[in-house]
């Protein structure tokens, strides 16, 4: 762990005090905390000293590191993740080969039990050679580093759930940090890729306030960026409640901004904070760009019907299972017809026989 | 292998076998009354329109006979106001013309949400009120099996659910995906259980007296 404390490295960045409170008051704005702790942010941001995190990704696609370092600017948010002794990243860091493997032994020996393990990506349990780094397959390389960290934060829907590497057929056999690490503390930071400043936001928070502040939901997620659904917080919410759904993309309801809800948007059953921190510096987010959301934050998200189909549209089968049902339904229904009149017709009385 | 939440097994499994048991058990009875009444009819019928005394008689049962007007208005107009409430509920609200759209290709436009709700509301008050009375009244109390009080029970579930899921409403804290697939769940419930039991109605009261109306204008008796 780095000794220097967070205050000396921002100084030394140029960061000025009201720039640093300034963020100090949008962190205790974003997690719901009331001002008064503010200073208490600030003493504590102050005085901590640099935490080593180490971030290993996995079986991904690089969206969830391309996320965090697509904030705008300047920002302060990303002067603190830099604030933060980022250890080993290998898509970031300038070293590599066996160079970046020494820079990792050494975080994980010099902080061993204090530092911060992030995780992007699943990990692939059907062959250890489906995904390597230096030689070393993703589960051990998680083993190895999970045994020695305070905590885990599974960044991505494909370290929080398995993601897209887990959709049907799951042809690796991916899982997520969850599935293998039981004994750690985990925090999960879904979204396919998660919104930056939630990245941030919840290692502030961990830095700031360890876990014992970060009430997590059933699904392992920071509840003050997953406590509400999308639907609940989307500016397009008013036409759903009127019946005013867009039709097509290009309709006269799209256009006006109608509800998505028809084109398949998956915001009602999402719990994310898309529609309130928003993306790109808070310009905007995909139903305010005129697409309906997919689910990204949702476990098995690419598994759940089409990304157009509705919420309220089922798996009814197909024409063919249909006849097949009625013909079935048909056959049934002429036999008991055919043994209830056969018991009708023996029950009848034989006819005299004339004289 | 993947863990199915609620919400998957209501929209992919259990929905698609609901359907299929719907519609197997709706054309197994059918099919089943059909053949069975099917025969060969050797006397010359009395009555050259069979067709328009079978509609006469779908008319005439449609409203309260003169005899027993007083005692079964209240019945007979509640009947007919939850009955509308419950199938424009059913037909007219945009998110089940999805799922409509989606089976048949086609679908009609919808009434606004706000107009749904308000029926929806008036259909299930109805409806309660209607099976309090049923356990209230004595001769309704004693005429009333099983069998009409699951069927009661069925068709009032995905109004209820229906209502809590659209409004966001969650008596237990639960979230909304919850509600939608208990909704969802209710309405398969209905599917399942409406070719077995009195629900059956839904199918056959047209065609019964429908057929009643002509079998009886064949022997010249008016129905």
């Amino acid at each position: 762990m780095s000794t220097a404390l967070v205050a000396d490295y921002l100084r030394m960045r140029g960061v000025s005090r009201r720039g640093f409170l300034k963020f100090c008051a949008s962190t205790a704005s974003l997690m719901a905390m009331p001002p008064m702790m503010i200073p208490q942010i600030a003493r504590a941001l102050e005085s901590a000293r640099r935490p080593s995190v180490i971030w290993m990704p996995f079986q991904e696609c690089t969206g969830c590191t391309e996320s965090i370092t697509r904030a705008h600017g300047a920002t302060i948010e990303q002067l603190i993740f830099e604030a933060i002794s980022l250890d080993y990243q290998h898509t970031l860091m300038a070293a590599a080969g066996e160079q970046s493997d020494d820079a990792l032994h050494e975080a994980m020996q010099q902080n061993k039990g204090k530092y911060l393990l992030a995780v992007d990506g699943s990990i692939p349990l059907g062959n250890p050679g489906y995904s390597t780094i230096s030689g070393i397959s993703n589960i051990d390389m998680l083993k190895e580093a999970a045994e020695g960290a305070m905590a885990i934060v599974a960044i991505g829907s494909c370290a929080a759930f398995g993601g897209i590497p887990k959709a049907n057929p799951n042809p690796t056999g991916a899982v997520s940090v969850s599935d293998i690490i039981k004994n750690k503390p985990i925090v999960n930071v879904s979204g396919c890729p998660p919104i930056p400043i939630v990245i941030t936001g919840v290692l502030a928070q961990i830095l700031t306030f360890g876990l014992e502040g970060l009430e997590l939901d059933h699904l392992g997620r920071p509840k003050v960026f997953y406590g509400q659904s999308i639907h609940d917080r989307c500016y397009r919410r008013p036409f759903y409640e009127r019946g005013q759904f867009a039709e097509s993309f290009d309709d006269e309801g799209a256009k006006a901004g109608w509800c998505l809800y028809k084109l398949g948007c998956k915001g009602p059953t999402t719990y994310n904070a898309c529609a309130t921190v928003k993306w790109n510096n808070g310009t905007s987010f995909p139903i305010e760009a005129g697409h309906g959301c997919i689910g990204c934050a949702e476990p098995d998200f690419w598994d759940k019907g089409g990304f157009y189909d509705p919420l309220s549209v089922t798996d009814w089968g197909s024409t063919a299972d249909i006849a097949i049902a009625a013909g079935a339904g048909v056959a049934l229904g002429v036999a008991a017809g055919a043994l209830a009149r056969k018991g009708q017709n023996d029950a009848r009385p034989a006819p005299e026989a004339k004289p | 292998m993947k863990a199915m939440t609620l919400l998957d097994l209501v929209r992919g499994p259990l929905f698609f076998w609901a359907l299929m048991i719907m519609i197997a058990g709706i054309l197994w009875r059918l099919s089943g009354l059909i053949f069975f009444r099917l025969q060969s009819r050797a006397a010359k019928p009395k009555d050259d329109a069979p067709i328009v005394a079978g509609l006469r008689t779908v008319a005439l049962r449609s409203v309260p006979p003169h005899e027993l007007e007083k005692n079964i208005t209240f019945q007979h107009f509640t009947g007919y106001a939850w009955h509308i409430g419950w199938f424009a509920t059913f037909l007219f609200l945009g998110a089940h013309l999805s799922l409509i759209k989606s089976i048949l290709g086609f679908a009609w436009p919808a009434l606004p949400n706000g107009v749904i709700m308000v029926l929806a509301a008036m259909t299930l008050g109805i409806l309660l009120t209607l099976w309090i009375r049923r356990w209230y009244n004595p001769v309704l109390r004693l005429i009333s099996n099983f069998d009409d009080h699951l069927s009661v029970v069925l068709t009032i579930l995905p109004l209820f659910t229906g209502i809590t899921a659209f409004t966001h409403w969650a008596p237990f804290g639960t979230r909304y995906e919850t509600m939608l697939a208990i909704h969802i769940l209710s309405v398969e419930l209905l599917m399942v259980w409406m070719p077995f039991g009195k629900i059956f109605h839904v199918v056959t009261s047209l065609i019964v007296r429908f057929r009643t109306g002509a079998a009886f204008s064949r022997r010249g008796v008016k129905a």
